[in-house]
C-alpha cells in the first residue's frame, strides 16, 4: 500500500463482491477531478458450480470493459498500471460474499465489556452471532453447547478493565477451551481468537487457549470503565479477516494478489465513508443499507461511530422474517388498499423462495415498499438500542447506586440532532421515483426538526469506502458528484396534535427572491420543489405544543437545501407519529400523503386491487 | 448483462447423481469403494464428544480454587457415575466434611486453579450417517465419509420442510390439478411417499403423519398451513432439521398451484418405486433445494444430466413459468428477448421478454420474473 502514489492515479477499478452480485465501478481522473465512468455487475461465484470468487469479478469487469469501450483485462489478469487507454492504475475490492464475516464475541459483564466487544466487531463489519458473558443468564454447559454449535469465523474475547480481577476472564477462556470451537470455513485450520481484555489476564488466556486456537493478543478494548479503545481490536479483526477467513474462501487467495490494498468487509468500508462525511462536514449522520438478507445501520453522533447489522431483516432472503418480526398489521398499515392476509402471506413467502423476482405491478411495488418501511424501522430500533453511551460508568451518585445502570448507557442516536440521513440498497437506490425513497426513509426513521435526505445512486459506497483508505480525495469527489443523490430537506414538527388543527406556518424565500407562504395543518405532508444545488431561507412558525428545533411554539429561521425531490414539510406528528387505525381513514390518509409527494404514477392507487390487475400491455 | 441467468429446477427422468455423506467429526467409514448400498446402509460412524458440565467445586467444598485438585477423590481423567462423590474436604479438625457429587455420568476433564471449577465431560454421543440413496460407493474419504453415486429420476422442489427419508412412491391423486385429500390416506399409506396435485392442508398432513406416511410431495402449500404445521412463522428459508414426523416437498410455490404436468408425469412414472427424498432447503449462499431421487441403477440409457444443466441463457422458443404476480404460475413460450430496457407499470425500466401464453396474446414480463422449464 505504501508504494501507491495517490496523485499519480489516473484510473481506479473497484469491485464489491456481495452475497448475490459482484459490482464493479470504473473511476477515472478527468481534468483535475475523479469521476465515475461506468458500473458493471455479474452474479457472485463463491458457490458451486464455480466456487471461485474471481470468476464473478472478471465477469463484472468484462461488463465494465463493454460499457466503457476500453480494455482492462489481459486474459484473466487486470492490466496495471494503465498503459495508454488499456488497464487501470489501481484495483481494490470489498467483500461480503459467503455470508460476510461472522463472529462471536465474549465479555465478562454483558452490558459492559460484552457490549463493547460487540461494538468493536460490528464496527469492523462483522455479523455478531452471539454475545457470551459471565452474567448472560445461561449455565456454563449451555454456553459451551452454544459455542460449539455456532462455528463462527472468528471470536473476540474481552473482559475486565486493566488491573481488575482476572478470574472471570479465566472462566470465559476455560469455557472456550472446553468448547474447542471449530471454524466455519476450512476444517483444517485453527479458529482465530482475538483477546482484547484485562492485560493482567494475558498469560492465563495464553495458557488456556494458546494450544487450541490461533490466539492473537491486542490492547484491552475497555481499559477503564469510562473509556472504550475499540481501534486496535477492529484493526486486528480486519487483519485476521484477510489472513484467515478470506484466505479460506474460494478464490480469495487469487483475488488478494490482484490488489495492493487489503480486501475489506463491505460494511466496514461503508462505515468508513459515513464516518468521513460526518467528520468532514462536522455533522450528525445516519446511513442505512438495506439488502436482500441484511440491513446495516451506521450512525455518527457526537463524533462516535456506531454500526449495527440486522442479520435477518432484508428484502428477499429475509423478507419473510420482516413479516414474522414486524407482524402483519404493521406492514398493512402502510398499504392503501385491501388485500387478504392469506394472499399477502403467500406472496411474501414466494418472494423468499424466489428472491430475484421484481415487482411488476404497482400494487406489488406498494407492498414491497411497505415491507421495506418495516424492515428499516426494525433495523433502526436495533441500532438505537446498541448505539449507546458506555454502561457501567459511575455517575455523580451515592455509593448505594453505583451499580444502577439506568442513567448511563442512553442511546446516542438523537433524531432531533440528525443532519443527514443517507439510504442505500436496492429498494431505496432503485426505487422508480426518488420521492418513494424519501417517503420510505421519513416513515421508517421519523427524523425530527430539519434533516437532509439522500440516497446512494447506484450503491457504490463500499467501493468508495475502501478507496478512501488510499485516496481520500478521489473517494470524496466521486461520492459527492456521482454517488450521493441529495433528495432535499425535510422539516418535521415534533409534538402531539389534533388532525386538521393548525400546525405550522412557513415563509420561504426562494431563489430569485420569490416568496412562498405555507400553512400546514396537523396531519399534512407537503412538497415544495427546490432544485438540487439551490437553497431557500425558511421561517418556521410552529403552533403551541409543536417544536421545529427551537422549543415548543418557537420560531426558527433556517436555510433549507434543495434536491431532486425538493423540500418536504411533515406535520404528521412525531412523538407520537400515528396512522389512523380505522380502515377508511387510514387509506384516505395514506393516499393523501402519497399524492402530496406524488410518489406513485397518476393511476389512483386506491383503485388497484388484485381482481382488477390487467396484463401489462406490450410496449414495443 | 452479457448473460441472462434464469433459475430452473431440475426435473429429469434419468440423471447420474452423487451425494456426499460426511461425518461431522472424524470417525470410521464402514463401507468400501465399489460397494452397493441401500438408502438405509450405515456408511460411517463416529462419536461426538459429550456435553460439558461445570461444577463449582471450590464453592461447594469451601476451599480456595488452587486447593480443589487436592480434594479430588478420583484423579483427572477418571470416569464418574451420576451422583458419585469425586471431591471431598474436611474442616474444623476433620469434624465437618463437604462432598461434591457428579451431576452426570462422565469423565473428570480438568480442574481450574483460578476459578475452582471442575469440568465433567458427559459420555460421547454416537453419530451414524446412512447412504440416503440406493447406489454404489464411488469414493471413500478415510475417517470422514463417502460419496454415493446413483442413477435414476431426479426432481427438485422449490421448498421443503423435514429431513431425509426413503419409501415407496404412490401418486394419490388423479391429476396434477387435484389437491391431496383426506380420503386418499389410509392404513395402506404407511411408509410411503405420497404425491398430490395442487396443495395439501395441515389437517390432511396430520392424518398422513398419524398413518405413518413418510413424505408428501405437492404443487403448492399455503403459508397459513405452514405456520400451523411448524407452530411458528418461518422467517428465513433454512429448513431440513424440523422434526415433524413427515417430510413435505412443494414443487411450485406458496398458494394453491397445480403441479407442473412434466413433474407430475415423471412422478407418476415412478409409481411403486423406492425413492429417497429430502426436504432440506436453503435459499442463501449455497442454494439447496428439496429433492426426490428415484434410483434405477440398472438403467442403461446414457443420458447423464449435469446438475447445473438447466441454468443458462434463455432463448426464443423456451418454455417458461412466471414466478411472480400478476401472472404467477402461468406457463408460456418465449417469443422475443428485446435487448433494450422497457418500462413496467411501476415505472421501473428493466430487461424483459415477450411470452405467448398459448392464447395468441403476447405479454411482456420482467426477465427476473420467469423460470425456465426443461422441455
Amino acid at each position: 500500500m505504501s508504494n501507491i502514489d495517490p496523485e499519480k492515479l489516473r484510473s481506479i477499478l473497484a469491485t464489491d463482491c456481495g452475497s448475490t452480485t459482484t459490482k464493479a465501478i470504473l473511476i477515472e481522473r478527468r481534468g483535475s477531478e475523479y469521476r465515475l465512468i461506468v458500473r458493471g455487475e455479474a452474479p457472485t461465484t463463491v458457490e458451486a458450480p464455480f466456487e471461485d470468487v474471481t470468476r464473478g469479478v472478471l465477469n463484472s469487469i468484462m461488463e465494465v470493459e463493454e460499457l466503457a469501450g476500453r480494455k482492462i483485462l489481459d486474459g484473466e489478469r487486470i492490466i496495471t498500471p494503465q498503459k495508454g487507454n488499456e488497464g487501470v492504475d489501481l484495483y481494490i475490492s470489498t467483500s461480503s460474499a459467503g455470508g460476510g464475516l461472522q463472529m462471536m464475541v465474549s465479555g465478562v459483564v454483558k452490558s459492559m465489556t460484552g457490549e463493547s466487544a460487540q461494538r468493536a466487531a460490528l464496527g469492523a463489519g462483522a455479523i455478531v452471532m452471539d454475545v457470551i458473558a459471565s452474567n448472560d443468564g445461561r449455565l456454563p454447559h449451555e454456553k459451551i453447547k452454544r459455542i460449539r454449535h455456532l462455528r463462527p469465523d472468528m471470536i473476540l474475547l474481552s473482559g475486565g478493565v486493566d488491573g481488575g480481577t482476572t478470574s472471570h476472564v479465566a472462566e470465559m477462556a476455560e469455557l472456550l477451551a472446553a468448547a474447542d470451537p471449530k471454524a466455519r470455513l476450512g476444517a483444517g485450520y485453527e479458529l482465530p481468537v482475538i483477546y482484547a481484555g484485562n492485560k493482567d489476564a494475558i498469560d492465563i488466556v495464553k495458557e488456556r487457549l494458546g494450544k487450541k486456537v490461533a490466539l492473537v493478543i491486542t490492547e484491552n478494548l475497555r481499559p477503564v470503565l469510562e473509556r472504550e479503545n475499540l481501534g486496535p481490536a477492529r484493526d486486528k479483526i480486519h487483519d485476521l479477516f484477510m489472513e484467515h477467513v478470506m484466505a479460506h474462501a474460494p478464490g480469495y487467495k487469487k483475488l488478494m494478489t490482484w490488489s495492493p490494498v487489503p480486501i475489506m468487509p463491505t460494511p466496514g468500508a461503508v462505515g468508513l465513508i459515513i464516518e468521513t462525511i460526518a467528520r468532514d462536514e462536522k455533522i450528525q449522520v445516519i446511513g442505512v443499507d438495506i439488502g436482500g438478507a441484511t440491513t446495516d445501520v451506521f450512525s455518527v453522533f457526537q463524533g462516535v461511530f456506531n454500526r449495527t447489522v440486522s442479520a435477518n431483516l432484508g428484502m428477499s432472503y429475509s423478507v419473510s422474517n420482516v413479516l414474522a418480526e414486524a407482524g402483519l398489521p404493521n406492514i398493512m398499515r402502510w398499504v392503501p388498499f385491501d388485500i387478504e392476509e392469506r394472499d399477502l402471506r403467500n406472496r411474501i413467502k414466494n418472494k423468499m423462495i424466489r428472491p430475484t423476482t421484481i415487482p411488476q405491478s404497482l400494487e406489488e411495488l406498494i407492498i414491497e415498499q411497505a415491507i421495506a418501511r418495516e424492515a428499516l424501522r426494525l433495523a433502526f430500533e436495533q441500532h438505537k438500542s446498541l448505539a449507546v453511551g458506555l454502561k457501567g460508568v459511575q455517575q455523580e451518585r451515592t455509593i448505594s447506586d453505583t451499580f444502577e445502570q439506568t442513567s448511563s448507557g442512553e442511546t446516542l442516536v438523537r433524531l432531533d440532532h440528525l443532519d443527514l440521513l443517507v439510504g442505500s440498497g436496492g429498494v431505496l437506490s432503485h426505487a422508480p421515483r426518488r420521492s418513494q425513497a424519501a417517503l420510505m426513509m421519513l416513515d421508517a426513521f421519523l427524523p425530527e426538526h430539519v434533516t437532509e435526505l439522500a440516497v446512494d445512486s447506484i450503491f457504490m459506497m463500499p467501493q468508495l469506502g475502501v478507496l478512501s483508505t488510499v485516496h481520500p480525495r478521489a473517494a470524496k469527489e466521486v461520492f459527492e458528484k456521482d454517488c450521493l443523490v441529495r433528495l432535499g430537506s425535510a422539516v418535521a414538527a415534533v409534538g402531539p396534535g389534533k388532525d386538521g388543527a393548525a400546525a405550522l406556518r412557513v415563509t420561504l424565500e426562494m431563489p430569485g427572491g420569490r416568496r412562498e407562504e405555507l400553512a400546514l395543518a396537523y396531519g399534512d405532508l407537503r412538497l415544495v420543489p427546490l432544485e438540487l444545488g439551490e437553497t431557500a431561507k425558511a421561517t418556521l412558525k410552529p403552533e403551541k405544543g409543536l417544536d421545529v428545533g427551537e422549543g415548543k411554539g418557537k420560531e426558527r429561521v433556517v436555510t433549507l437545501k434543495g434536491g431532486v425531490v425538493g423540500l418536504v414539510f411533515d406535520c404528521r406528528g412525531r412523538q407520537p407519529f400515528r396512522i389512523p387505525e380505522e380502515r377508511a381513514a387510514r387509506i384516505a390518509k395514506l393516499n393523501q400523503w402519497n399524492e402530496a409527494l406524488r410518489i406513485y404514477p397518476a393511476r389512483d392507487a386506491r383503485k388497484v386491487s388484485t381482481a382488477e390487475l390487467r396484463p401489462v400491455e406490450a410496449r414495443v | 448483462m452479457a448473460h441472462s441467468y434464469t433459475p430452473g429446477l431440475k426435473v429429469t427422468s434419468l440423471a447420474t447423481l452423487r451425494r456426499e455423506r460426511k461425518l461431522p467429526l472424524p470417525g470410521d467409514v464402514l463401507v468400501t469403494e465399489g460397494q452397493r448400498v441401500t438408502a438405509e446402509t450405515i456408511v460411517a460412524r463416529t462419536q461426538l464428544p459429550g456435553n460439558v458440565q461445570t461444577v463449582n467445586a471450590a464453592n461447594l467444598l469451601g476451599v480456595l480454587p488452587e486447593d480443589v485438585e487436592e480434594c479430588l477423590t478420583k484423579p483427572v481423567g477418571s470416569k464418574v457415575e451420576n451422583g458419585e462423590t469425586f471431591a471431598e474436604s474436611r474442616s474444623f479438625f476433620g469434624l465437618f466434611r463437604s462432598k461434591v457429587h457428579a451431576p452426570v455420568k462422565g469423565t473428570i476433564e480438568s480442574v481450574s486453579k483460578i476459578t475452582g471449577q471442575v469440568l465433567l465431560r458427559e459420555e460421547p454421543i454416537p453419530v451414524e450417517v446412512d447412504a440416503y440413496v440406493d447406489g454404489v460407493i464411488v469414493e471413500v474419504q478415510p475417517k470422514s465419509g463417502v460419496t454415493v453415486e446413483t442413477r435414476g429420476a431426479f426432481i427438485q422442489g422449490i421448498f421443503g420442510v423435514g429431513g431425509e427419508t426413503c419409501g415407496e412412491l404412490h401418486v394419490a391423486v388423479a391429476g396434477p390439478g387435484e389437491p391431496l385429500e383426506d380420503r386418499a390416506i389410509d392404513t395402506s399409506s404407511r411408509g410411503k411417499i405420497l404425491v398430490g396435485g395442487t396443495y395439501v392442508t395441515t389437517s390432511v398432513l396430520r392424518k398422513a403423519i398419524a398413518q405413518g406416511v413418510k413424505a408428501v410431495v405437492v404443487g403448492g402449500f399455503d403459508d397459513y398451513d405452514l405456520r400451523q404445521l411448524l407452530g411458528y412463522d418461518l422467517g428465513v428459508a433454512i429448513t431440513g432439521s424440523e422434526e415433524l414426523g413427515i417430510t413435505l416437498i412443494v414443487t411450485e410455490g406458496f398458494g394453491s398451484i397445480p403441479m407442473a404436468a412434466r413433474t407430475f408425469d415423471l412422478l407418476r412414472s415412478c409409481e411403486g418405486r423406492r425413492v429417497s427424498v429430502s426436504g432440506a432447503t436453503q435459499i442463501r449462499a449455497g442454494v439447496q433445494r428439496p429433492e426426490i431421487v428415484a434410483p434405477l441403477l440398472e438403467a442403461t440409457t446414457e443420458r447423464d444430466v449435469k446438475e447445473d444443466s438447466t441454468e443458462g441463457g434463455l432463448k426464443a422458443g423456451d418454455m417458461v413459468r412466471v414466478i411472480r404476480q400478476p401472472y404467477f404460475g402461468k406457463i408460456g413460450r418465449v417469443t422475443a428477448l428485446p435487448p433494450e430496457l422497457m418500462p413496467l407499470e411501476t415505472e421501473a425500466k428493466v430487461r424483459v421478454l415477450e411470452v405467448d401464453f398459448g392464447n395468441g396474446s403476447r405479454t411482456f414480463l420482467p426477465r427476473a420474473n420467469v423460470e425456465m422449464i426443461e422441455s
